[in-house]
């Protein structure tokens, strides 16, 4: 009877990352295999580097429990993100929705592209030119925090803009 | 790899029994579980290691009494008496059955059986007995096979014996395809994987390179349907289950697709798609032609899953405002909203039989696998946690498995099942966290 096969439980193995995980210039992007360009992200204080529009302009927007609508504060952040990318037209962005656990995860699919689809809209409107902008919804399968409480939802449910490199026309 | 099997090429061959005229004066009720109300009393029943003539044979034997009887015990329905409180024991296969020995241990089932192997084949004999009624119940039955299908054979016994006693039918020899993960929360790899309904024979359908979620079998088991991020963004897949081989099915202007589901028929496809931000449910042929879209709405339309007889199709939608379950007509068009309690509805499943709906609520921050009937009715929630979903529906219609995550930073996910009375909730074993099963056909 050598050929049992046991399944054993893999118990506690599981390795535990920091919680806290601001301004992963492309990490969203490239642990999907979404093609975020491979190019240095700059100084937070150039305002023409990547690493202006990530930290100083702010990458990410959030949002209410079930809700995709921008709230003031992301319509604010957003119009900045706009303006960046008219100025900046060497970058094109993907837009990743996200969702918290809360939630099963084919609907949370479909809340993060309602998400990214928001913020599209907005940029967009906002006169950047929609070949330069795709969306991806994550879902719940890429949450930044992982505690099981508010703390970490709100930063979860959030549109990430993630420059690529490329600009319009391309 | 992926062997499989078609082994049971003797399926039925009928033994000869000696029949024993019983002394008919006390004959006891028959020996009979009804499922539907109540089972809170397992009926208790021995299980003698099968004989066999030593060596080999006597290995799996013993394994193979070990897989019926876990078979039998796990549906919570039946309890096995510990051999330690045997009178007598089983020697001989055709021997007469000492029926006062096992009456005086309250076994109301007695199976015994006879295992051996020849070659790279395995012969199983059976028969069942309904102790107090001084009986076997039903004929003795003969399966053979390879040996490498040993637990295949093992579960086709306990099928026939769980099938004679509930009027039921098995689902022992099934297998499940599900989304195995590792790693942590924020940087999970997840693969697909396919195994027997009792964590056996664990085998991996897909690296873990891109995300893949909520698998579906196909009616015959052959082939699975998945969500696949392999291509950048989320795709419906189809795969074939014996060469591993995968094809997508690609959607022209879809941003993304997701939530596939197949027909009864196994020709076609339901599933979600999502333009601009817009998710709704469309149906196709699996070779990709005949896209017809089903749903025409601003809200969310998905996780739709096909009456047995294809005629409707439930489905999920916040349309209201939050997700509840619909009922449309297979073809599309008006659909008949039956969830209206409090909380959220979403990713409902038709029960194979056809009378039931199960799905995932949502209500008060706790999740709940429950089941109501196709009009919305005697709503049940059958379990309670900090996260349950995606529920599916065992052959038979009488169990159901799901996925439940447990809370914080360290959360990891894991598969149970639970019969559809809501007892008998158990854990499925799996090599590593394991996540959106679903529950195959009986296999052939």
């Amino acid at each position: 009877m050598k050929k049992l096969m046991i399944a054993t439980m893999l118990v506690g193995a599981l390795a535990l990352t920091a919680c806290d995980k601001n301004s992963r210039f492309g990490d969203d992007a490239m642990a999907a295999g979404a093609g975020a360009g491979d190019f240095a992200a700059g100084s937070p204080s150039d305002p023409t580097s990547p690493a202006y529009f990530n930290q100083t302009i702010g990458d990410r927007v959030h949002f209410a429990v079930d809700q995709s609508t921008l709230s003031a504060e992301a319509q604010d952040v957003l119009a900045k993100q706009a303006a960046w990318l008219m100025e900046n037209t060497e970058y094109s962005a993907i837009i990743e929705g996200h969702a918290d656990e809360q939630g099963t995860r084919e609907y949370n699919l479909a809340l993060g592209a309602r998400r990214a689809s928001a913020v599209q809209s907005y940029l967009i409107e906002r006169g950047v030119s929609p070949s330069r902008l795709k969306t991806i919804s994550y879902g719940k399968e890429r949450p930044l925090a992982i505690c099981s409480d508010e703390t970490c939802y709100t930063q979860n449910r959030r549109a990430v803009t993630v420059l690529t490199a490329g600009g319009a026309g391309v | 790899m992926m062997i499989f099997i078609r082994f049971l090429t003797l399926a039925l061959t009928v033994l000869s029994f000696a029949q024993i005229a019983a002394p008919t004066a006390l004959r006891a009720e028959p020996l009979r579980i009804v499922i539907d109300e109540g089972v809170i009393e397992p009926l208790p029943f021995a299980i003698p290691g099968f004989v066999s003539p030593g060596g080999e044979s006597a290995q799996y034997a013993a394994e193979i009494t070990r897989v019926i009887a876990a078979d039998l015990a796990g549906t919570g329905l039946f309890r096995e008496i510990p051999s330690s409180a045997y009178i007598s024991g089983v020697t001989s296969f055709d021997a007469p059955v000492a029926y006062a020995d096992w009456k005086a241990i309250n076994a109301q089932a007695l199976v015994t059986g006879a295992v051996d192997v020849s070659g790279g084949n395995l012969s199983v004999k059976f028969r069942l007995y309904d102790v107090f009624s001084d009986a076997p119940l039903g004929e003795g039955l003969q399966f053979t096979g390879t040996v490498a299908g040993w637990r295949r054979i093992a579960h086709k016994v306990a099928d026939v014996v769980y099938s004679r006693i509930t009027g039921e039918g098995g689902y022992f020899d099934s297998r499940v395809v599900f989304v195995s993960e590792q790693g942590p929360k924020d940087a999970r790899l997840k693969r697909l994987a396919i195994m027997d309904y009792d964590g056996a024979n664990v085998q991996y359908l897909t690296d873990s390179g891109a995300l893949v979620l909520a698998p579906r079998f196909s009616p015959a088991g052959d082939r699975v349907l998945y969500t696949s991020y392999e291509s950048g963004s989320p795709q419906i897949y189809l795969l074939d289950v014996a060469s591993v081989g995968k094809v997508a099915l690609g959607t022209q202007g879809a941003n993304m697709t997701f939530a596939p589901r197949f027909s009864p028929d196994g020709q076609s496809v339901v599933f979600s798609l999502e333009q601009g931000g817009n998710t709704d449910i469309y149906a196709m042929s699996l070779n990709g032609g005949n896209l017809r879209r089903l749903t025409q709405d601003p809200s969310i339309e998905t996780a739709p899953s096909f009456s047995p007889d294809g005629s409707r199709i439930v489905f999920e939608s916040d349309r209201s405002g939050t997700q509840q379950l619909y009922v449309m007509s297979a073809s599309g068009g008006e659909a008949t909203r039956i969830s209206f309690g409090p909380g959220r509805y979403g990713t409902p499943v038709w029960s194979p039989r056809g009378d039931l709906i199960a799905f995932t609520k949502q209500n008060q921050g706790r999740f709940h696998i429950g089941v109501m009937r196709t009009d919305g009715s005697e709503e049940r929630l059958l379990t309670a946690s900090f996260l349950d979903e995606g529920p599916s529906w065992s052959p038979n219609g009488r169990v159901i498995m799901f996925s439940r995550e447990s809370q914080g930073a360290e959360g990891a996910s894991a598969l149970y099942s639970v019969d559809i009375s809501g007892r008998n909730l158990r854990r499925v074993t799996t090599p590593s966290a394991a996540s959106d099963p679903a529950w195959g056909p009986l296999q052939n």
